[in-house]
C-alpha cells in the first residue's frame, strides 16, 4: 500500500512497529477524532442527513470490494450491480419462502456472492480488459432477469417487501441503530480489505495488475487469485446487497440497472484508482452528489418548472463531471488530496527534494 | 413465414447498429458504450428536423443524418481525442459518462414523453403484404434495404476508397499509418462520425417504425451482442452475428418466453466469449491466454 508522506524523524525499530496499522501520535490522534465525531453524529444530525450518512456506509462496502478487484487486482468489472442485485434477492427469496432470519440470510448471500464471483471471474481467466468488461455486463443482465423472472413468477411484480431484521425479539427500524450498523459494516470491510492488500493475497494482486507475466514468473498462481479476487469482491458486494435489502426493506429489479454499476465504477474512478481511501471518497462523493445538484437546482429561481427536470439534470451533470475526472484528474479525489497533503508537508517548499525517492 | 420476416428485420437493425461498434472499434480499439445513447440521439434530431421540413421526410432525413455525422466527429475531437492510448478502462469508461451526459441532455431538450417522429414528418406507414400471408411495414422494410446499402456502401468505401484504406491502415498499425502521413485524429473522427451516422439511421428507422423514447438505449447495448459474436472487427462478421442473435431472440421470444428478450443477446454473448472469445470474423491477436 502506498503509505501517504509523512515528516522525517518517523523510523520503525521493530516488527511490531512494521506491522502496527497506526504508527504516530498523530495518526492516533485523529483517528480517535474521527470516531468521536463519527459516534456523536447521529446525536446532533437530522434524519435526512442521517439517512444520506448510511446511504453512504452502504455504498462504501461496495466500492472497497470494487476497489480491491479493479484498483488492485485489476480485473475490469462492469456487473457489480448484478452482484449488489444477487445479494438483495437471496435476502428477499429467503424471507419471502421461508421466513429466514438475517443471521441465516446475510451469509447466504455471501455464499451465493462467493458462487457468483466465482462464475463472473471465470471469463477472467480467459479474456482481459474489454472482453472481460462486456462479459461481466452480460453476466449482469443475467443476474437481473433471473430476479425479475423470480418477482413475475410469485407475483411480487412491484417487488418485495422485506420485515426490518429481528434482534432479540425487537426489531431494528430506527435509523440511529442503521447508521451504527452500517458504520460498522463498513469499518469492518475497511479492515479487512487494509489486512487483505498488506498481506500475501494483496501483493499477488496488485503484481498481476502491474504485469500479469511477470507476476506468473515470480511464482504467482494467476488463475487462483484472479479468482479470489473474483470471490471475496462479490462475496462483499452481495452482503452490501443484502444490507440494502434490509435498510431499505424492499426489493425490485428497477433498483439494479445499469446506471447502479456506473455508479459503482465512477466512485472508484472520481476517489482514485487503487486507494482504499479513494472508494470512500468516491462513495461520499458519488452518494452526496445528487442531493447538492438538487439543492442547487431548487434554489434558483422558478424552482417547481425545474422539478420534472431533475432526473435528467442529474444524469447529464454525474456525466460530466465523470468526464471530467476521467481527463483532468485521473487520479481521482485522493490525487487532489495527497497533492494537500504534500503542499502543507513541504510548507515553505514547493517541490520534494529528489524524483523517485518515494512517489 | 412470418417468423421468418421478423428475424430479417431485426437482423437488419441490429447489423445497421452492430456495424457503428465494428467501425469505431476497428479503426481505434475503442468500445463505445455511448453508442445507443448517440443512436437515440440521432432518433431526436430526426424529429427536430422533422418539425423544420414538415411534409418532406426525405429532406428532413437527410438534414438529421447529416447532422449524426457532424454530432460523431464532435464527440470525437471534442471528448475522445484526450482518451487517445489511455488504458482501455478510461476510454470505456469515458465512452459511457458521455452516453449518460446525452441521456440527460436529451431528456432536457426533448423531453421524457414518448415522441412519434412519423407524425411529425406527415407519412404513414403502411403495411406490405408478402407472399405466404406475412406482412412487413413500409419502415421496416426500408430498414432492410437501409442495411444492405450501408453495408454494401461500407465494404465498397473500405476497401476502395482513399479514406477508407487510411481507416484500414490505421486500425491495423496506428503508428506506422501516421509515419505514411494519415492524419490519426481525422481518421478516428471520420470512424466516430460514420458509427453515429449509421447507428443514427437506425434510430431513426426504428423511431418512425415504433415510436420514439429513453429506452431506445437498451437496444442499442444489446446491438453490441451482434458485433462481438461477429468479431469485432469484422464487419462481415457484425451481419452474420447480427443474423444469429436475432435468430435466437425471436425463436425464444416466440417459442419460450417473451421475457427473454432482453436476455437472449447477452446469453448467446457469453456463449461465444467461453468458445471462441474473439468472435467469428474477429482476429485473434491480442487476445493473450494466461
Amino acid at each position: 500500500m502506498s503509505r501517504p508522506p509523512r515528516r522525517s524523524g518517523y523510523f520503525r525499530t521493530s516488527y511490531a512497529q512494521e506491522l502496527a496499522l497506526i504508527g504516530t501520535r498523530l495518526e492516533r490522534v485523529s483517528l480517535a477524532l474521527l470516531a468521536v465525531a463519527l459516534i456523536a453524529f447521529p446525536l446532533v444530525a437530522s434524519p435526512f442527513a442521517l439517512d444520506l450518512a448510511c446511504q453512504v456506509f452502504l455504498a462504501s462496502v461496495g466500492a472497497l470490494s470494487l476497489m480491491l478487484l479493479t484498483g488492485y487486482a485489476g480485473q475490469i468489472s462492469l456487473g457489480h450491480a448484478g452482484l449488489i442485485a444477487a445479494g438483495a434477492f437471496t435476502v428477499g427469496i429467503l424471507f419471502r419462502e421461508a421466513n429466514a432470519p438475517f443471521w441465516i440470510t446475510l451469509p447466504a448471500a455471501a455464499l451465493i456472492g462467493a458462487l457468483l464471483g466465482i462464475v463472473f471471474g471465470l471469463p477472467s481467466l480467459r479474456l482481459r480488459g474489454l472482453y472481460l468488461a462486456v462479459s461481466t455486463l452480460a453476466l449482469h443482465f443475467v443476474v437481473v432477469y433471473v430476479g425479475g423472472e423470480y418477482e413475475a413468477r410469485r407475483g411480487f411484480s412491484t417487488g418485495i417487501v422485506i420485515d426490518p431484521p429481528r434482534l432479540g425479539g425487537l426489531s431494528i427500524t430506527d435509523n440511529r441503530a442503521w447508521y451504527f450498523i452500517l458504520l460498522a459494516a463498513a469499518a469492518a470491510t475497511l479492515l479487512v480489505s487494509i489486512n487483505l492488500l498488506r498481506s500475501r493475497t494483496g501483493r499477488a494482486w496488485r503484481a498481476i495488475r502491474a504485469r500479469e507475466t511477470v507476476a506468473e514468473a515470480l511464482g504467482i498462481g494467476i488463475a487462483g487469485h484472479k479468482l479470489l479476487a473474483f470471490v471475496i469482491s462479490s462475496a462483499i458486494t452481495a452482503v452490501a446487497g443484502a444490507l440494502f435489502a434490509y435498510y431499505r426493506g424492499f426489493v425490485s429489479v428497477e433498483a439494479f440497472s445499469l446506471f447502479l454499476t456506473i455508479q459503482y465504477v465512477a466512485m472508484v474512478i472520481i476517489g482514485g484508482m487503487g486507494s482504499l481511501l479513494g472508494a470512500l471518497l468516491g462513495a461520499a462523493f458519488v452518494t452526496v452528489f445528487p442531493y447538492v445538484i438538487e439543492r442547487a437546482l431548487l434554489a434558483l429561481p422558478g424552482a417547481q418548472s425545474y422539478a420534472s427536470l431533475l432526473f435528467a439534470v442529474n444524469y447529464a451533470a454525474f456525466g460530466l463531471v465523470m468526464i471530467v475526472f476521467l481527463m483532468f484528474e485521473p487520479l481521482g479525489l485522493v490525487g487532489i488530496w495527497r497533492r494537500l497533503q504534500s503542499y502543507f508537508l513541504m510548507w515553505p517548499f514547493k517541490h520534494r527534494p529528489a524524483s523517485g525517492v518515494r512517489r | 413465414m412470418q417468423l421468418i420476416v421478423n428475424i430479417i428485420v431485426l437482423a437488419a437493425i441490429y447489423a445497421l447498429l452492430a456495424c457503428g461498434y465494428v467501425l469505431i472499434y476497428r479503426v481505434s480499439r475503442v468500445m463505445n458504450m455511448a453508442h445507443g445513447e448517440l443512436t437515440m440521439l440521432g432518433a431526436y434530431l430526426l424529429l427536430t428536423t422533422a418539425s423544420l421540413f414538415a411534409g418532406h421526410p426525405v429532406t428532413a432525413i437527410a438534414a438529421a443524418v447529416t447532422l449524426s455525422l457532424a454530432v460523431g466527429a464532435f464527440v470525437y475531437l471534442l471528448l475522445m481525442r484526450k482518451m487517445t492510448g489511455e488504458m482501455v478502462l478510461a476510454a470505456i469508461l469515458t465512452t459511457i459518462a458521455i452516453g449518460i451526459l446525452l441521456r440527460g441532455l436529451v431528456v432536457l431538450i426533448w423531453s421524457a414523453a414518448e415522441q412519434h417522429p412519423l407524425e411529425a414528418l406527415r407519412v404513414t406507414n403502411p403495411s406490405i403484404e408478402l407472399v405466404g400471408g406475412a406482412r412487413i411495414s413500409t419502415c421496416a422494410a426500408l430498414m432492410v434495404l437501409m442495411t444492405v446499402l450501408v453495408y454494401g456502401s461500407l465494404f465498397a468505401f473500405l476497401r476502395f476508397g482513399r479514406w477508407g484504406m487510411r481507416m484500414r491502415a490505421a486500425g491495423q498499425n496506428p503508428l506506422l499509418a501516421a509515419q505514411r502521413g494519415v492524419n490519426l485524429h481525422v481518421v478516428y473522427a471520420l470512424a466516430w462520425g460514420l458509427s453515429t451516422l449509421t447507428g443514427s439511421l437506425a434510430g431513426m428507422l426504428i423511431a418512425l417504425d415504433s415510436g420514439l423514447d429513453q429506452t431506445m438505449v437498451v437496444i442499442g447495448l444489446k446491438a453490441f451482442a451482434p458485433a462481438l459474436v461477429g468479431g469485432l472487427d469484422s464487419l462481415l462478421g457484425a451481419l452474420i452475428g447480427a443474423g444469429i442473435v436475432a435468430g435466437a431472440e425471436v425463436l425464444a421470444i416466440h417459442y419460450i418466453d417473451p421475457l427473454l428478450s432482453d436476455v437472449v443477446p447477452f446469453l448467446v454473448l457469453i456463449a461465444m466469449l467461453v468458445v471462441r472469445p474473439w468472435g467469428l470474423f474477429g482476429t485473434r491477436e491480442e487476445l493473450g491466454r494466461v
